[in-house]
C-alpha cells in the first residue's frame, strides 16, 4: 500500500510538470490556434537565463521575476519578427517554423551554456513531510504553483476583456477585427504569455530533473499527451490531463506493463482520447465555420 | 610560366618511374606530404551532447600538435562532424568523410548505436574505425571486424568487476539494478549477471528507464521498495545525477555502485550535490583530475597547461576532457609508429601492435597493449570511492583477463 501511495505521489509530481508544460501549449492554442512545438525549448532557454542571473548573484525571486518578464518580451518579439510575416502562410509553414525555433533554441543554449547538466535552485526546501520520503515540500510546491497559474489563467481568459479579446482573435480573426480587436497584437500577447508560463514551468521543472538543453524534450511529449487528453482548448482540462497522465503512467508502469512502455502508454492514451473524444476528456467541441 | 602538355606528361611519367625507386612514402587516402586527414562523428547536439566535450578537446589537441609541427611534418586535418547521436546521420556523415573527404581513418566517433550503424560499412570499405568511443564489447572482434577497434575498458568487464566485488564483500545482501534500456545497459547487465551468477537470486529488482523519461524518481522508489541494500546504477549522466539526488532525498542508504560513464565529477557528482554522493563506488582507468593527489604528477601538469592554453573555454571538471585528450595522444603516438607507410592497412597493422604504450592520465600501471588477436587496448580498471569532492582509488588494478 505504501508503495502504491508513493507511486501516486511521484506521479502527481511529474504530472504537475506535464501540466505546466501543457498549460503553455494550451495558452498558445487558445490565443493563436496553433500548437507550438518550440514551447519546451523556449521554456528551457528562459530557465537558462534565470540560471545565469542566479549564477551572477541575483537573489532567487528577483531572478524568477525578471526571467518571466524577459520571457514575456522574448515571446512577444518572436511573434512580431518571426511569425507575423507568416500570418497568412499555410499551417505547414508554421509547423516548420516552430520546429526551426525548437532546434535554434536547443543549439543556442548548448552553445552558450554547454550541455553539462546544471543544478537549479528551488525556492521550496526538499523537506520531508512524512518521515519516509513520501511527500516533500518541493513536490507540493510544484503542484501548488501549477494550480495558482491555472487559477490566474482561468480568471484571465474568462473574466477579463483582454482575455476575451484574445480568445476571439484566435477563434475568429475577421469577426474579432470587425469588433475592434487588434488581432495581430492579441496574437503577440498570446505568445508573450505562453513564453512567460513556459519560463515558470521551466524554473519549476529544473530543480527536479536538472537543467540541460534537452531538459524539455522528453517532457514536451508528455505535455502534449496531457494537453490532448485533457482538452487542448481548456486550461483546467490540460492540468487535470497532466495529473492523469503522470499518475496513470507510474501505476501502469509499476504494476502492469513495466517501465519500458511508459511513454508508449502515454501516446496510446492520446490516440485513444483522440479516437473517442477528439476534443479531450474535458474539452468542449469547437465548431468552426469553414 | 606556362607548362606545355608534353612537359606535364613527361613530368608525370618521371614521377611514375621515380616512385618505385624512392619506394618509401606509402600514402593511403587523405595523406599527403603535408597532411593527414582524420574524420570523426560526435554528438555536439542532441541527447548525448554532454560527450561532445571530448571532440572539442581533441580538436584543440590536434591544433596544438600542428602548431608544434605536426606528426612527422604532416599537419593533422581533423574533421569532426555533429551527428546529434542519431545513427542515420552518422551513416550519412561517415560516408561523406570516407568517400568525399577521403579520410585516412575515423577516430573516436562516439556512441554505441551510432558506431554500430557504420560498423559493417567501415569494414567493407577497409577504412580504420579506430578507438570508437563506446564501451560495448563488440568492438574487439578482430576476426570478423579487422578494421574496428575500441579503446576504453568495456562495459561488460566493468559490470563483472562490480559483481566480483559484491560477491567478495557482501554475498548475502539483496541487490537492485537500475539500467538504461539500451545496448549500454544490456552490456553492463550481462557483465553483472556473469559475475553474480552464483548469487543471482539475491537480485531483488532489475528496473529499467528510457532516455525519454523526464525523471527516474518512480524507478528509484520501486528499487527502494524491493528492500535491497546494494544498488548497481547503470545510468547516463543526467539520470545518474537524478538517482543520486533522489536516493538522498528519500533517506535510503544503499552501497551504491555507479558505472564509469556517469562518474564525472563535474557533470554528475557536483550537480547531484557532493553531500549526496559520498561513498559511491565506481571503476576508473583514467586519472580523475579533480583528485588533488594527482596535482603534482607530470602528465596532469602537462594536460592542465594544454587545457589552459588550447582549450580555455572548457570546463576542466568534465571527465571527457581527460579521456578525449588521452586517446588523442594515443592516436598521435600510433601515427608516429606508422612512419612513412600511412595507409589504412598499415595503420591497422600498427594499431594491433601497440606495445606497452604509456599514455598520459591513465592510472599508474595501466598500459595500452594490443595484438592481432587482442583489440581491447585498455583492459584494467581500479575501483574508487567518492570522498569529499573527488574519487579516491582503493584496492588493486583489476583486469579483464581475470574476470572475463
Amino acid at each position: 500500500m505504501e508503495f502504491f501511495i508513493q507511486q501516486v505521489v511521484a506521479g502527481l509530481t511529474s504530472g504537475a510538470i506535464y501540466a505546466c508544460v501543457a498549460l503553455g501549449l494550451v495558452m498558445i492554442f487558445v490565443s493563436t490556434d496553433h500548437i507550438n512545438f518550440a514551447q519546451g525549448e523556449m521554456a528551457m532557454f528562459a530557465t537558462y537565463i534565470a540560471w545565469a542571473l542566479i549564477d551572477a548573484g541575483v537573489p532567487y525571486w528577483i531572478a524568477f521575476g525578471s526571467t518571466i518578464l524577459i520571457a514575456f518580451v522574448g515571446g512577444l518579439l518572436i511573434q512580431r519578427f518571426i511569425l507575423k510575416p507568416l500570418e497568412n502562410a499555410p499551417v505547414l509553414a508554421l509547423v516548420v517554423c516552430f520546429i526551426a525555433l525548437l532546434s535554434i533554441f536547443n543549439a543556442m543554449a548548448g552553445m552558450i551554456w554547454s550541455y553539462t547538466i546544471k543544478p537549479f535552485p528551488s525556492p521550496f526546501p526538499a523537506l520531508d513531510l512524512t518521515g519516509h520520503g513520501l511527500v516533500n515540500v518541493r513536490q507540493l510546491g510544484v503542484v501548488g504553483v501549477t494550480l495558482i497559474m491555472l487559477g490566474i489563467l482561468t480568471v484571465f481568459f474568462r473574466y477579463t476583456t483582454l482575455g476575451l479579446a484574445m480568445r476571439a482573435a484566435a477563434q475568429n480573426a475577421s469577426s474579432a477585427r470587425l469588433m475592434g480587436v487588434r488581432v495581430s497584437w492579441m496574437l503577440a500577447l498570446g505568445w508573450g504569455l505562453a513564453a512567460a508560463i513556459g519560463a515558470t514551468a521551466g524554473m519549476l521543472v529544473a530543480p527536479l530533473v536538472f537543467l540541460d538543453p534537452n531538459m524539455m524534450t522528453g517532457i514536451l511529449v508528455y505535455g502534449f499527451a496531457a494537453a490532448l487528453v485533457g482538452g487542448i482548448a481548456n486550461p483546467a482540462g490540460a492540468v487535470l490531463g497532466g495529473f492523469i497522465v503522470g499518475v496513470l503512467e507510474n501505476l501502469v508502469g509499476s504494476y502492469v506493463i513495466g517501465n519500458e512502455l511508459k511513454l508508449t502508454f502515454a501516446l496510446a492514451m492520446v490516440v485513444g482520447v483522440l479516437l473517442f473524444k477528439p476534443a479531450g476528456l474535458f474539452g468542449r467541441v469547437i465548431v468552426k465555420r469553414v | 610560366m606556362k607548362l606545355s602538355r608534353r612537359h606535364a606528361v613527361i613530368g608525370a611519367a618521371t614521377g611514375l618511374l621515380a616512385r618505385p625507386a624512392l619506394a618509401q612514402n606509402k600514402y593511403g587516402p587523405g595523406v599527403t606530404d603535408t597532411e593527414i586527414k582524420i574524420g570523426q562523428t560526435m554528438p555536439y547536439s542532441g541527447n548525448a551532447s554532454a560527450y561532445g566535450v571530448a571532440g572539442r578537446a581533441q580538436s584543440a589537441y590536434f591544433r596544438m600538435i600542428n602548431d608544434q609541427g605536426g606528426v612527422n611534418g604532416r599537419k593533422i586535418n581533423f574533421i569532426s562532424l555533429d551527428d546529434g547521436y542519431s545513427p542515420p546521420k552518422t551513416v550519412e556523415l561517415t560516408r561523406q568523410l570516407v568517400e568525399r573527404d577521403q579520410v585516412l581513418l575515423m577516430f573516436y566517433s562516439l556512441g554505441t548505436q551510432t558506431n554500430t550503424a557504420v560498423h559493417k560499412y567501415m569494414n567493407q570499405k577497409k577504412v580504420p574505425q579506430l578507438f570508437v568511443a563506446t564501451g560495448a564489447s563488440k568492438w574487439s572482434n578482430p576476426k570478423q571486424f579487422p578494421w574496428t577497434m575500441g579503446w576504453s575498458p568495456n562495459y561488460h568487464t566493468e559490470g563483472a568487476i562490480f559483481a566480483k566485488r559484491i560477491l567478495q564483500t557482501d554475498p548475502t545482501a539483496k541487490i537492485a539494478i537500475l539500467r538504461q534500456n539500451d545496448d549500454m545497459g544490456g552490456d553492463y547487465l550481462d557483465g553483472v549477471k556473469e559475475g553474480l551468477a552464483p548469487i543471482w537470486k539475491n537480485v531483488v529488482a532489475d528496473v529499467t528507464y528510457e532516455v525519454t523519461d523526464p525523471t527516474v524518481d518512480s524507478q528509484i522508489l520501486q528499487i527502494r521498495n524491493s528492500g535491497a541494500t546494494i544498488f548497481i546504477d547503470i545510468a547516463t549522466p543526467k539520470f545518474a545525477a537524478q538517482a543520486i539526488k533522489k536516493i538522498a532525498e528519500i533517506g535510503w542508504k544503499p552501497t551504491h555502485y555507479l558505472v564509469s560513464v556517469a562518474a564525472s565529477v563535474g557533470a554528475v557528482m557536483r550537480p547531484a550535490g557532493f553531500e549526496n554522493a559520498q561513498g559511491i563506488i565506481t571503476a576508473q582507468y583514467a586519472k580523475d583530475v579533480t583528485d588533488p593527489g594527482w596535482a603534482k604528477s607530470p602528465d596532469y601538469i602537462e594536460w592542465k597547461a594544454f587545457m589552459d592554453k588550447w582549450n580555455p573555454t572548457a570546463n576542466q571538471l568534465e571527465g571527457s576532457n581527460v579521456t578525449g585528450y588521452a586517446v588523442a595522444v594515443n592516436l598521435v603516438k600510433l601515427l608516429k609508429q606508422c612512419g612513412i607507410d600511412l595507409t589504412g592497412e598499415n595503420v591497422m597493422r600498427q594499431a594491433a601492435d601497440m606495445k606497452d604504450y604509456d599514455i598520459p592520465l591513465l592510472l599508474p600501471g595501466i598500459k595500452v597493449n594490443t595484438s592481432p588477436t587482442n583489440f581491447s587496448p585498455i583492459r584494467s580498471v581500479q575501483l574508487a570511492r567518492f570522498d569529499t569532492d573527488h574519487w579516491s582509488l582503493f584496492g588493486d588494478l583489476l583486469s579483464q583477463d581475470a574476470h572475463a
